[in-house]
């Protein structure tokens, strides 16, 4: 196999998988083992990506001359491949945990769900190996349409209105402001192409850097910036399967991932520096953080603190990306390694949750961890990770991103990530302490949202059961979110790879690290 | 034995003796099949006459274009008078290109299915719709190939008359009211651009589009040159709906039979463009028009403002025929924009929509050709749930909507890029912005489509369950339409390298 | 001012499409409009007439085909042009297509709707649609 062969069929085995299950649609069982294979076919071919690419051979791949200028073309660099092998890697998980939800909830269409499912993990494919910025923005859009139907999975009137919400923003900031960043790229640079060091040097007006940037910024609605972060609460109301690996994964990753590679192939980490183009893009980024975290602590829905907690995190590595120092650029890439992983358990632990007891809010989970001791295990491993604690991968990452602050003599966003840390454990925490050591028909002990819980019981009337034994989700769902909980111990001890993978994309600039 | 092969090297030599003809024969071919049609008492072999008629007219527009590409200029004396005395034909890159995209289109539509309920015409008598359909097709042929001013006049005429007629024939009553304001409107428009031809003539005494071109180089009388320029200009604009001189297109696409508006949209107002860029580029000249006369000043605001009131409208409609015209009033803002530009770039992008919103809206009012046969309705509301029942229209529809809001990997990217960098090397921030953000309300107008027919159930009193899908003569039309508008959006080379050809000509002066 | 009083015969095209445009505006009956189209036709071709008009000119007819004939003949004799008077018969040609076209539309409006004036016409659609909309509503109410 040829590194050209191993990139097209990376790209195109997610696809073929969409149009199988297309067409045994008709047959569940054929159509959700086609769903997996794909899926186990995609993660073998980037992994043969990645060695080629520690072989240092050159992966590119040049599909078509669209126009003069804009090239459909692919290219494997480290940040790229970090982001595909994390998307491919989890997709099989998601697939398989797929099953045991859907099946558990009595979905309807879902042959449309596992097609859409598998475009979307060819565009964030695309998006990964984009050469361009037109190829990135291709697929940047491609990834919002596919994943537009997944979100109005439920076809109920609130699912169109979340799914306009989607929509709405995303195409709205990626037309509006992105493309507009695009083309002037390309009006004052004459490419698009991604370089080391960035294509903007010496071409951009110094003064309208930070125009750009922000233009940039606030175009990719994918990393879910303040303000244009809605959608991401919005799309919540897909099943949770969606919401683990497209909106804690796939999507939103795509979104810091390309402002990540923006900034270090466009404008290039020196060119940022100098003129410190990139701080209001801090500030904005630093305030993302903060007050995610603190709409997170109010949230009582699990899904919809998570997802603010999502926004918080994502934050976490644009913030990084806009320090532009060698630490906190390769601290950003660890970060959506080490928070895929993360995430995924605690969106995994609460689609589980649901499947297993219908509960969807955190104050009704007192004692839930006896009857679903490895879900909660589970969460409390990514919580965790997602604090930034060790033994998890979270605490590299996150000391990464903070010594690139302190590099870059900011030390008020190294304290930015600790607070935000400390927030995080308030938000975290309860859920696992309840979950272990309330009991359950203590209501109101230590529940500070007694009323809430005591509505949310009467709504399910599920008294009757809570003191049962044992009682886990189906084994297609608890599988995958222990092999994901695993993963983030896993990734404490393996960040040296990780780091030494992403080493590279820094080496040539001329501020120390 | 040497017979056959005598009379075969004959066949060769009088089919190379006829490819002389060509640029006539495009015209006249259609013109003299209309005639045949209306003879022929029966809509079947009228649709036969017309559907060969018009693949021979496509064939030879490819010959030609492909003699432009290589040898350049293609031009042909009718009845050997040499120009500026007699009428010159006269094909170059861009109106090669146009009258391509009018046999295209022209001659996809023929063969697509239809209602008969559609068309207000007595039964047995459908041939004449074809006899009417040929006319305006040779007109717009006849617009785009000649050489003479006064010539395109008559066959803006010839070319209008039957369009008028063919909205008429649609099938509610409000068609011929619509009809006859189209008909007013369109006078109208006629009549200033012959009063512009007239000053024209009276200050050069040519009516040559390119002898005139040069003469007026010489010409010194501003006052009169403006006032030429103002009629010509305002009659085109009518004919291509501009913004405030629009109205009477929505109602003429809404009520005129589904496949009649899927040709016109797609060619008559294009012809209407490609006039308009030859008086503004060739007779009078880029430096004139838009350093004496200051056209930009004018037509940059009135694009805009048709990019905005036309799609705003557009998400308003209740029918989805009205949509696609109001879509139809931003997107010819978009192509008047790209000239407005003043850059080359700018104009590149103008060019390219003229091709791609040939593409897609064609391949629109197709869909929904196919929707009123199986479903008997064009309301939007009575289209709920529709997605599961006519997958292959729906999906088709998705695809040319996409294309319309101009996502990466579409015609309407293509266009959109130019534009947008023409804006931007003209340093028009504001501009470049409003073109984007106007895009997006082409999302809410199409994004009410999908959600409809893929994510409603069906509105109480429609039987959905009895809609199955169009046949295949409707439904491969459709998606050839659709599929070439992922391809043009990818593969750019036939389409925006040939519009970058033809701008770089007009652009440079005289052709 | 002398210039404008001998550019007369413009004015009058001028005059009469003004003339012809108010009609096609202000008039509800769809015949009046017609007249007012007819009416501007009628001006533009006067207006390309007069245009050919050279004073003093005459029609330009060669009495002789003799070529030394020719010549002097067309030294002594000014003529007026014939080209404008030429277009003018297409453009009398499509005017009389326009107006068949536009009168048959009316016949055709008058019968299906039993008036030919422009607001009833209107007004009748309105209702029509006003109507439908009522019986959809009814419709869906019964549903619900």
């Amino acid at each position: 196999m040829t590194p050209e062969l191993a990139i097209q069929l990376a790209l195109f085995s997610p696809c073929v998988g969409a149009v199988l299950v297309l067409l045994s649609g008709r047959w569940q069982n054929v159509r959700d083992t086609i769903s997996i294979l794909a899926g186990i076919a995609t993660l073998y071919f980037v992994i043969r990506i990645a060695g080629y690419h520690a072989d240092e051979a050159r992966l590119a791949l040049e599909v078509v001359d669209v126009m003069p200028g804009l090239t459909l073309a692919f290219e494997v660099e480290p940040l790229g491949l970090v982001y595909a092998l994390v998307a491919a890697g989890l997709w099989p998980l998601t697939s398989l945990y797929a099953f045991g939800y859907m099946r558990g909830h009595h979905e309807k269409n879902q042959t449309r769900f596992f097609v859409c499912f598998a475009a979307a993990i060819a565009a964030a494919l695309g998006i990964a190996f984009a050469r361009n910025l037109f190829t990135l923005f291709l697929f940047y859009e491609l990834l919002t349409f596919s994943t537009y139907p997944l979100v109005t999975h439920a076809g109920t009137e609130a699912a169109k209105q979340a799914g306009r919400k989607y929509l709405g923003i995303l195409v709205s900031t990626s037309v509006a402001f992105l493309l507009f960043a695009i083309v002037w790229t390309y009006a004052v640079s004459g490419t698009l192409e991604f370089r080391p060091g960035g294509i903007l040097d010496g071409k951009l007006n110094p003064a309208l850097t930070p125009v750009l940037l922000l233009t940039f910024a606030f175009g990719i609605g994918k990393a879910a910036l303040m303000p244009f972060h809605k959608w991401l609460p919005a799309a919540m109301v897909a099943p949770t399967p969606v919401s683990a690996l497209l909106h804690a994964v796939a999507v939103v990753k795509a979104g810091v991932f390309s402002i990540v590679k923006i900034v270090v192939y466009v404008f290039g980490i020196d060119f940022l520096r100098q003129g410190n183009a990139s701080l209001w893009l801090a500030y904005i980024a630093a305030f993302t953080v903060l007050s995610a975290s603190v709409v997170a602590l109010s949230k009582d829905n699990l899904k919809a603190r998570l997802a603010y907690s999502t926004i918080s995190q994502l934050a976490y590595i644009v913030l990084g990306a806009a320090i532009a120092t060698p630490n906190a650029i390769v601290g950003s890439g660890m970060h959506i390694a080490m928070h895929a992983a993360a995430k995924i358990t605690l969106f995994f632990c609460a689609g589980a949750i649901m499947v297993a007891t219908h509960k969807t809010n955190v104050s009704q989970m007192r004692g839930l961890g006896r009857r679903m001791p490895v879900t909660f295990t589970a969460f409390f491993i990514a919580s965790l990770s997602i604090i930034g604690l060790p033994p998890t991968g979270g605490s590299w990452s996150k000391m990464f991103l903070a010594f690139g602050a302190v590099d870059a003599h900011q030390a008020v966003f190294a304290g930015v990530y600790m607070l935000s840390s400390l927030l995080s454990i308030g938000y975290l925490m309860p859920v696992v302490g309840r979950a272990f050591f309330c009991r359950a028909d203590a209501a109101g002990a230590i529940n500070a949202h007694g009323a809430d819980a005591a509505h949310g019981d009467a709504e399910h009337g599920d008294h009757g059961d809570v003191n049962g034994g044992l009682h886990e989700a189906p084994l297609a769902c608890v599988l995958p979110l222990s092999i994901t909980a695993l993963l983030c111990f896993a990734l404490f001890y393996f960040a040296r790879d990780l780091y030494a993978l992403l080493l590279p994309i820094v080496r040539d600039t001329t501020i120390g690290g | 034995m040497f017979g056959l092969l005598s009379t075969w090297s004959d066949w060769a030599t009088s089919l190379s003796t006829l490819s002389e003809h060509f640029p006539v024969l495009v015209v006249v071919v259609p013109m003299l099949s209309a005639p045949l049609c209306f003879l022929s008492r029966n809509g079947r072999a009228a649709r036969g006459i017309s559907f060969f008629a018009l693949l021979s007219c496509l064939l030879m527009v490819i010959h030609l274009l492909g003699r432009v590409l290589d040898e350049g200029v293609v031009s042909y004396r009718l009845g050997g008078w040499p120009p500026p005395l007699g009428i010159e034909y006269r094909y170059d890159q861009i109106n090669a290109f146009v009258a391509l995209i009018v046999a295209f289109v022209a001659t996809v539509v023929v063969p697509f299915g239809q209602n008969k309920k559609a068309f207000r015409v007595p039964a047995g008598r459908t041939n004449v719709i074809y006899a009417v359909y040929l006319l305006c097709t040779s007109g717009l042929l006849g617009m785009c190939v000649t050489g003479d001013l006064f010539n395109v006049y008559v066959f803006l005429e010839i070319s209008s008359l039957s369009a008028y007629t063919l909205v008429a024939i649609g099938a509610e009553r409000r068609a011929m009211m619509s009809a006859f304001s189209y008909l007013t409107m369109g006078t109208i428009g006629g009549l200033f651009f012959l009063i512009g031809i007239g000053m024209l003539y009276q200050m050069t005494g040519t009516l040559n589009i390119v002898d005139l071109s040069m003469r007026l180089y010489d010409v010194s009388s501003v006052r009169t040159l403006s006032v030429a320029f103002a009629t010509l200009f305002v009659g085109v604009s009518i004919k291509l709906a501009v913004f405030p001189l629009h109205q009477w297109l929505p109602n003429a696409y809404t009520y005129a039979p589904p496949k009649v508006s899927a040709f016109l949209a797609a060619t008559a107002t294009k012809v209407a463009f490609y006039v308009m860029l030859r008086i503004i580029f060739t007779i009078f000249g880029r430096e004139r028009s838009f350093e004496q006369m200051n056209l930009d000043r004018i037509l940059l605001p009135l694009s805009i403002a048709a990019m905005f009131m036309g799609s705003i409208a557009a998400i308003y409609q209740t029918n989805i025929k009205r949509l696609l015209a109001f879509s139809s009033i931003a997107q010819i803002g978009y192509m008047t924009l790209g000239i407005s530009l003043d850059s080359l770039t700018g104009l590149v992008g103008g060019i390219v929509h003229l091709f791609n919103h040939a593409l897609m809206k064609g391949g629109l009012f197709l869909a929904v050709a196919c929707i009123l046969f199986r479903l008997g309705s064009v309301k939007i509301d009575d289209m709920r749930g529709i997605g599961r029942r006519m997958p292959w229209t729906m999906g088709a529809v998705v695809v040319l909507g996409l294309g319309l809001v101009g996502v990466p990997g579409t015609v309407g990217f293509v266009s959109k890029w130019y534009l947008v960098l023409g804006a931007l090397e003209r340093e028009l921030y504001v501009v470049a912005f409003l073109t984007l953000v106007s895009s997006l309300l082409a999302v809410v107008y199409v994004w009410r489509l999908v959600e409809v027919a893929w994510f409603s159930d069906p509105k109480p009193g429609i039987r959905m369950a009895e809609v199955r899908e169009a046949p295949l003569t409707m439904v491969v039309p459709v998606w050839a339409l659709a599929a070439a508008t992922i391809y043009f959006g990818i593969f750019t080379e036939h389409s925006a390298g040939v519009a970058r050809l033809a701008a770089a000509q007009l652009f440079g002066g005289t052709p | 001012m002398s210039s404008y009083l001998g550019l007369w015969h413009y004015h009058a095209c001028i005059l009469l499409m003004m003339v012809g445009l108010f009609a096609v505006i202000s008039r509800q009956h769809l015949v009046k409009k017609i007249l007012g189209l007819t009416i501007t036709q009628v001006s533009v071709i006067m207006f390309f007439v007069a245009m050919g008009k050279v004073r003093g000119g005459t029609a330009p007819i060669l009495e002789t085909m003799n070529h030394d004939a020719v010549a002097r003949q067309a030294q002594d004799v000014v003529f007026s042009n014939p080209i404008p008077h030429v277009l003018m018969l297409t453009a009398i040609v499509v005017g009389v297509a326009t107006n068949a076209l536009a009168l048959s539309f009316v016949v055709r409006i008058k019968e299906s709707y039993g008036t030919a004036e422009e607001d009833e016409v209107l007004a009748a659609d309105h209702a029509a649609s006003v109507a439908e909309s009522a019986k959809e509503h009814s419709l869906e109410s019964e549903a619900t």
